[in-house]
């Protein structure tokens, strides 16, 4: 099953490559980290996307709470939650195509932030599953580029994670 | 005003603070300032080695045998790899260590300098943590954190990496007193409300079991252990890494378990209904295949400083996190309060049955052969010294018949590398034995192919007058590898002959030690008093033992416990 891991941990240099580096020794699966320093520039907040069975999610979440810099880990998944994931797709607009991929960004709410008479920059944010419904709904042929920044997740309403 | 001292100082000064009194290492470009400052005062004694490797694996036998941090100095690049495997036994077996690396320059890092290496890169799927020191005025917090992180909660190694330049420029000097750190706060306390619950699963049980690995030995919680089992009348077992965490010579005791555990261990612990595991860690090696680890219904509790060791390989009914010693400390004090006891009428068919299987003596080999077994070797050994030595091995059929057959009273005593198997770490490991054990008997169980691994430390012994006694069994083969392949690839010795041997002997006395060999079961006793007696010397004994014995018990790779090959 599909699980959204957020912790706090020590900005350090370091930090980030023993996360991973527990991901890869231990053949744990990972979908994808997104990692920046928060408010206080002395944590970095760190969302990971993995999936696999309860006991594997257990032995993940306490592993990373071995981690000697991680400061907190909370599993998103175990109760309600907002994620999401910004998008950058560099499309092929020509003529009469460009009106036609122009109506699909605004359908997605999506925002074209860089035009060139060849090309659109798209802009967009949204569950991992809105991005995949755009690029299936875009004509694959007309996409040049894609880049994603896997989920950013944080807890609806009272829920913080937070020193 | 705080004084400004170089990083080299720092250092040093910082280990004299932790009170180390051996530091084990080896000199190279990178380190020199700190070893100008090591040659400068006598606190810190400098034990130098003749390879990385026996460094780190001395610094592990010192803690292993004393319960305090073992500290190593390496040097950048080689020097780092070749401690790595030093690096990685102590971290498979939770053992505090500090080491402490010299790095190329901060500003040579990156440039593929002469004797760089990542070695934080290298060395971090290895250690429970390290440092790359960037900055002199964060050293002396560093060492503190190192020794602070590396002795508490489940122990391991902590790799402090020390730029050349960083130990030469200058900071102001304060030790700090303590240290804490919000991203790691160990648990030692186990939850009061768990440890009730397995009172009551103890005090229900019909047909019980404890089984005990290396989590006693470093929370020094033999003690309590020995009262719990003999308070409740219970049947206790150690892993390999836990021997001496409760008296080998007792009747409660049933044996090692596992691979090469006796019968009587394994089939009670698949025959339990309730299983106490206490800082142990159902590893492969101690209990086959989990799809197969019970043949009845049964409860398991199971008390560990380390949250992701529970559940981990097999699912628990009571997890119990907090240090042995704190744990084992409520569990009894909770027992005695209950005033109830557990039937002792049930205990004892629950004992029958269990001496029914003791009765199948599975340790027993040919006494009356003309060649030297090697099972008597260690049951020699055993008698002569009286089951006081240190004994450290290397890994093999020796370390398991030295497990099986040598009867560990004490913590401390038994020495090996249960976790990694590293071959090569029985000599270095007495060494550091016998430093932190000046006025004992230090053994170290070994045979042909391993000592090799790490023979060139029989010059360090020399140095430093260490009298260890090499107890080396010699069948000619890689003999655990021999077994296999006996049992699994058809009698196909594949590479593990050992050819072109040396006369160990005089190899022994190049090194200025006494050497000895002994082909004869009738000398066998006899030699082993003789080398004893030596008591400032260093003694090889070479053991010429039969090429075709095998470990009984065993248990094959995929199998369960009860699935045992029996002699």
């Amino acid at each position: 099953m599909r699980h959204i891991i957020s912790l706090l941990m020590e900005n350090e240099a370091g930090a980030l490559s023993r996360v991973a580096g527990l991901f890869s020794s231990r053949g744990y699966n990972i979908e994808s980290l997104t990692v920046a320093a928060t408010e206080d520039p002395t944590l970095s907040r760190m969302t990971l996307v993995t999936a696999g069975s309860d006991d594997v999610i257990e032995q993940i979440t306490k592993q990373l709470n071995k981690l000697i810099e991680v400061v907190k880990v909370v599993d998103l998944s175990e109760g309600n939650h907002i994620e999401r994931e910004l998008m950058l797709m560099k499309v092929r607009a020509i003529g009469k195509d460009r009106e036609e991929i122009k109506r699909l960004a605004d359908i997605f709410r999506g925002r074209i932030i860089d035009v060139t008479d060849k090309s659109y920059t798209i802009e967009l944010t949204g569950t991992g599953s809105k991005l995949d419904a755009f690029i299936e709904a875009m004509e694959h042929s007309a996409i040049l580029e894609t880049v994603r920044t896997g989920a950013s997740g944080i807890g609806r309403g009272e829920r913080i994670l937070k020193v | 005003m705080t004084m400004e001292l170089t990083g080299a100082e720092i250092t040093v000064r910082c280990l004299q603070k932790e009170g180390v009194d051996y530091i084990f290492g080896y000199p190279g470009g990178a380190v020199l300032f700190l070893y100008d400052e090591l040659f400068k005062q006598d606190k810190v004694r400098h034990v130098l080695v003749r390879h990385e490797q026996a460094a780190l694996h001395a610094a592990d036998g010192y803690a292993r045998s004393s319960n305090k941090v073992g500290v190593a100095l390496v040097t950048s690049g080689p020097g780092v790899t070749n401690a790595v495997t030093g690096i990685a036994t102590a971290y498979m077996d939770s053992i505090p260590l500090v080491v402490i690396s010299g790095q190329v320059p901060t500003h040579a890092i990156g440039l593929d300098a002469f004797q760089e290496v990542d070695t934080v890169g290298i060395t971090r799927p290895c250690v429970k943590h390290n440092f790359l020191v960037k900055n002199v005025a964060e050293l002396a917090n560093t060492i503190k954190k190192a020794f602070y992180i590396a002795s508490t909660g489940r122990p391991g190694p902590v790799l402090v990496d020390i730029p050349k330049d960083v130990s030469q420029q200058k900071a102001p000097f304060a030790y700090p007193e303590s240290v804490t750190m919000r991203s790691y706060n160990p648990i030692s306390k186990g939850h009061a409300g768990q440890i009730k619950k397995a009172v009551q699963l103890i005090l229900e049980a019909k047909r019980p079991m404890i089984y005990t690995g290396g989590g006693v030995i470093l929370s020094d919680a033999a003690a309590q252990l020995t009262e719990l089992v003999r308070t409740l009348g219970f049947p206790c077992t150690n892993t390999l890494m836990g021997l001496g965490g409760y008296p080998a010579t007792d009747r409660q005791f049933v044996g090692m378990l596992g691979m090469h555990g006796t019968y009587e261990a394994n089939m009670a612990m698949q025959h339990c209904d309730v299983l106490v595991a206490v800082g142990a860690r159902f590893d492969d090696r101690v209990i086959g295949n989990p799809k197969h680890f019970y043949n009845e219904d049964r409860k398991i509790i199971h008390i560990d400083i380390d949250p992701s060791s529970i559940s981990k390989r097999v699912k628990v009914d009571v997890p119990i996190v907090g240090s042995v010693s704190d744990v084992l400390g409520e569990l009894l004090k909770q027992l005695k309060a209950r005033k109830e006891k557990p039937d002792q009428a049930v205990l004892d068919a629950w004992w029958t049955q269990i001496d029914l299987w003791r009765a199948r003596d599975c340790l027993k080999y040919d006494r009356t052969s003309s060649i030297i077994k090697p099972q008597g070797v260690i049951e020699k050994l055993y008698e002569v010294t009286e089951g006081n030595a240190f004994v450290t091995s290397d890994v093999g059929q020796h370390q398991m018949w030295a497990a099986q057959f040598y009867k560990f009273d004490a913590p401390r005593r038994w020495i090996n590398s249960g976790g990694l198997g590293t071959m090569g770490f029985g000599l270095p490991a007495a060494m550091g034995v016998q430093f932190a054990n000046r006025e004992n008997t230090v053994a170290c169980v070994t045979g042909e192919a391993s000592i090799q691994m790490c023979i060139q430390e029989l010059s360090t012994c020399k140095q430093y007058h260490l009298p260890i006694k090499i107890i080396n069994l010699n069948n000619r083969y890689m003999g655990m590898v021999r077994q296999w392949q006996e049992f699994f690839h058809g009698n196909r010795y594949a590479e593990s002959y050992m050819d072109a041997l040396p006369d160990f002997v005089k190899l022994a006395e190049s090194y200025g030690h006494v050497g000895m060999r002994i082909e004869q079961p009738g000398d066998v006793e006899g030699a082993l008093r003789e080398a004893f007696k030596l008591k400032d010397r260093l003694v090889f004994m070479d053991f010429i033992t039969d090429q075709t014995e095998n470990v009984f018990p065993m248990v094959p790779g995929g199998k369960g416990l009860s699935e045992m090959i029996l002699v």
